[in-house]
């Protein structure tokens, strides 16, 4: 650590160490100590070492690198990925507006996203497979970030009118995917042929949105003293958690089509979505009973006391304080249904993983990369999880969760 | 109709019906009957109807047909003219071993790395956190498609295989190593194993219990290893043959014969299970021993326990409260993603009840069945668990 400001300078306790005393404290306090650091210390070398000469020299990347806009969106039809570009658009304008609205951990994820679309947009490589529209088309995100946060600045737009516009935004986002039947400008395309990291996010995205207000029900039902809603909460929520998210997928996949009368059917996408709602919601509940919990009784009585009702109680005193104290867990969901959704590789989907499997048998020459792609895509989730971690436990700092 | 009448019928203890919470309450409860069970009705009635319009079977008749399809592996002798059940049982046996092993193999490994994380020793604790930070970041998934796919199936052949001592022999076989296999008088030395378990417990709490009442120093854990360890020993020799044989992979020339064999499949499986659920369990035993506060170790050592004993009766009955509800969790977790086995091959439950839909279109009850199987599986260790858990758990007075 160095020593930056002034004021940290001021802060920093006496006892601080100098690097040798730090290396003798930390490294070599002890014999064993020492051995330890020595055998560590080689372990971390050779398995550096290898990483970077396969990583630099030996690895092959082919298979990546000739095949980023399959990773990215699937079969999504070239001619239509503008409609991708449009919502990335708003959902870094957006983020701009969130930024200068909410600040704080959202400050730095619209910041990441900027700089990361921003960097893409300016890479020095591969010129002749990312031409110049697609480059703009990712310039002009961190441009409307900046446009989102100086707009946002402006004292007319309010927190509420940010929320509509989120909630907006991702129902445009379903609509502008799919297209209109018999539209012109805007032609369907079927869910069969979105694929990639924007099926993965679309995946874990709706299994958490529409598990939220069934989640709370079905938290609530569990809470409740009604013996009837109470055994019906509970069952369900037990066994979908008593089982593995794969054969909620597969029950989706094949056994949801004989549940329903012949002239209904679901595409596949759907029906996995469906399973993710369906798995996401019992975990959801789960949370939401525990903010639940954490509502001291206190609460309750004083809102009977100024008179309200049951209702009115839950509605305006129990669950806004509640759900602010579970948004950590939810977030932590969030991450955990966003690496689930590789599951569903298992019926037929083409996300990330499945994706990275086709790709290596479309060519001969690939067959053994096994290791690139993989890593590849084991890197992909990484960045996203790992960032969404650490937003997320800032998060929790900054709402002060459990320090009430 | 009078006022009284009226008033009578329509209101209970002052109060209209309509606005009486306790009959508010039966109508919500009735309407939330009826809905779940107009649902259900709704469902099976469709069921029934594609089942007829199809022709599928609802009934579970099938169980002793001849399963008609064969298992990569079987811990069981199995071959396709074997009835479904005992395919099914196969299925189940299988996801046990892998959820046991694999739990044995998870909390040794995050027990060791949350010391490591734990460590004074920057070095280690970097190593520690890194591991974690990794592993916990990518889908169950991406790593078992790696471990399979990117390192198994690209090991040597047979011949080239690739030698640890031991010897341990890797290859695209999977993995041969030397083992121990049971010989005729093994049945003989198991009765003499297991007396020594059970004699060595009660020992031990027989002794605990006395040391406790009288003050004596009865040395329980000494006389329980001894214990322990003495009757297998004497057992060994007076059965005359050795209960056990040393059994090593010989390489002929297709492939090894004897040792032990674990099919690449299933220690991929394992591998990554074990890797994954590590670094969660390391999180939660850290979590447990950082949740005892310092003032504890203090205490304890002021009264003059050495730092063995500070530990075992201090801290770690302590940390264990905290640890063990997180872990349960992990091991239930650990066995229901063990159902990641069809992604690579290995004939888990869920690989077989997929394997008999495919074949016989019996949808439905196989579903059932699988259903079935997980929720026994996870409520069994969810109840096992939760009873060992009441035990260590404070006593409030």
């Amino acid at each position: 650590m160095t020593m930056s400001t002034a004021s940290d300078t001021m802060t920093r306790p006496p006892s601080a160490l100098g690097p040798i005393k730090w290396l003798k404290k930390n490294l070599f306090s002890t014999w064993p100590n020492t051995v330890l650091t020595f055998v560590a210390a080689a372990v971390v070398y050779f398995v550096l070492k290898g990483v970077f000469t396969w990583v630099f020299v030996s690895a092959k990347w082919d298979p990546v690198t000739n095949s980023l806009k399959l990773f990215a969106v699937g079969q999504y039809p070239t001619g239509e990925l503008w409609r991708v570009g449009t919502i990335l658009l708003m959902v870094s304008f957006l983020m701009g507006v969130s930024w200068s609205l909410w600040g704080g951990t959202v400050r730095t994820f619209a910041l990441a996203l900027a700089v990361a679309l921003g960097v893409i947009a300016l890479l020095p490589v591969g010129l002749e497979k990312m031409g110049w529209t697609l480059r703009l088309w990712f310039l002009a995100n961190p441009i409307l970030t900046g446009l989102g946060y100086l707009l946002g600045r402006a004292p007319v737009v309010k927190s509420r009118w940010l929320l509509i516009g989120w909630v907006l935004s991702f129902v445009l986002t379903i609509f502008l995917l799919r297209g209109f039947e018999g539209n012109e400008t805007l032609p369907v395309v079927e869910t069969g042929l979105w694929g990639g990291l924007l099926l993965t996010f679309l995946l874990a995205l709706i299994g958490i949105v529409a598990s939220f207000p069934i989640g709370v029900l079905l938290a609530l039902g569990r809470q409740s003293s009604l013996p009837v809603v109470k055994i019906f909460c509970t069952l369900f929520i037990e066994l979908v958690r008593g089982v593995p998210l794969v054969t909620i997928l597969f029950m989706f996949s094949i056994i949801l089509p004989l549940f329903l009368p012949e002239n209904i059917r679901i595409d596949r996408v759907m029906r996995a979505m469906l399973a993710m709602t369906f798995f996401a919601a019992a975990y959801m509940a789960e949370n939401v009973r525990g903010g639940l919990q954490a509502i001291p009784r206190g609460q309750y009585e004083a809102a009977e006391a100024v008179g309200l009702n049951a209702f009115q109680t839950m509605l305006l005193i129990v669950l806004p304080q509640a759900l602010r104290a579970v948004i950590p867990a939810i977030v932590g969901q969030f991450i955990a249904l966003f690496m689930d959704t590789t599951l569903a590789i298992i019926v037929g989907l083409v996300e990330l993983l499945a994706i990275g499997k086709s790709i290596l048998n479309s060519n001969v020459e690939w067959l053994l990369l096994d290791s690139e792609v993989y890593i590849f895509i084991a890197a992909v989730f990484w960045v996203f999880t790992y960032s969404m971690s650490y937003a997320s436990r800032r998060l929790e700092v900054a709402l002060g969760v459990g320090e009430r | 109709m009078s006022q009284s009448a009226l008033t009578r019928v329509f209101y209970r203890r002052g109060v209209p019906i309509w606005r009486d919470v306790v009959v508010l309450q039966w109508i919500a409860q009735i309407v939330s009957a009826v809905l779940v069970i107009v649902f259900l009705i709704f469902f099976v009635s469709n069921v029934l109807r594609a089942a007829e319009a199809r022709g599928l079977s609802l009934g579970y008749g099938f169980i002793d047909t001849a399963s008609g399809f064969p298992l990569p592996e079987s811990v069981l002798p199995y071959d396709a003219a074997r009835p479904f059940g005992y395919a099914f049982l196969i299925g189940i046996l299988h996801t046990l071993k892998v959820s046991v092993v694999g739990v044995v193999l998870a909390t040794l490994l995050g027990t060791v790395t949350a010391l490591a994380r734990l460590s004074t020793n920057w070095l280690v604790n970097k190593i520690a956190s890194v591991y974690i930070e990794i592993i916990r970041n990518i889908p169950l998934a991406v790593q078992l498609f790696f471990w399979y796919f990117a390192v198994f199936q690209q090991l040597p052949s047979v011949q080239e295989s690739f030698e640890l001592p031991g010897p341990i022999f890797f290859s695209q076989r999977g993995l041969y190593m030397v083992w121990a296999s049971p010989t005729a008088t093994f049945g003989f030395w198991m009765v003499f194993v297991i007396a020594g378990v059970v004699l060595a417990v009660v020992l031990y709490r027989v002794l605990t219990s006395y040391q406790l009442r009288t003050g004596r120093t009865t040395y329980p854990i000494a006389t329980a290893l001894i214990v322990l360890i003495a009757l297998p020993v004497v057992g060994w020799f007076l059965a005359g043959a050795n209960p056990l044989s040393k059994t090593v992979p010989v390489l002929g020339k297709f492939n090894f014969s004897g040792g032990l064999n674990l099919t690449p499949e299933f220690t991929a499986l394992l591998v990554g299970l074990v890797i994954y659920t590590g670094a969660f369990i390391a999180e939660v035993v850290r979590a447990g021993i950082l949740a005892v506060s310092r003032g504890q170790f203090e205490a304890a050592r002021a009264v003059g326990l050495s730092p063995m004993l500070v530990l075992r009766l201090v801290v770690l009955p302590q940390a264990l409260r905290v640890i063990i509800p997180p872990l349960i969790s992990q091991y239930l977790n650990l066995t229901k993603n063990s159902s990641l086995a069809i992604l690579i091959g290995y004939p888990d439950l869920f690989f077989v009840g997929r394997t008999t839909i495919n074949q016989a279109g019996r949808a439905v009850p196989v579903f059932i069945l699988v259903m079935v199987s997980y929720l026994l599986m996870s409520l069994t260790t969810s109840a096992i668990m939760n009873v060992y858990n009441r035990r260590i758990q404070l006593v409030e007075r």
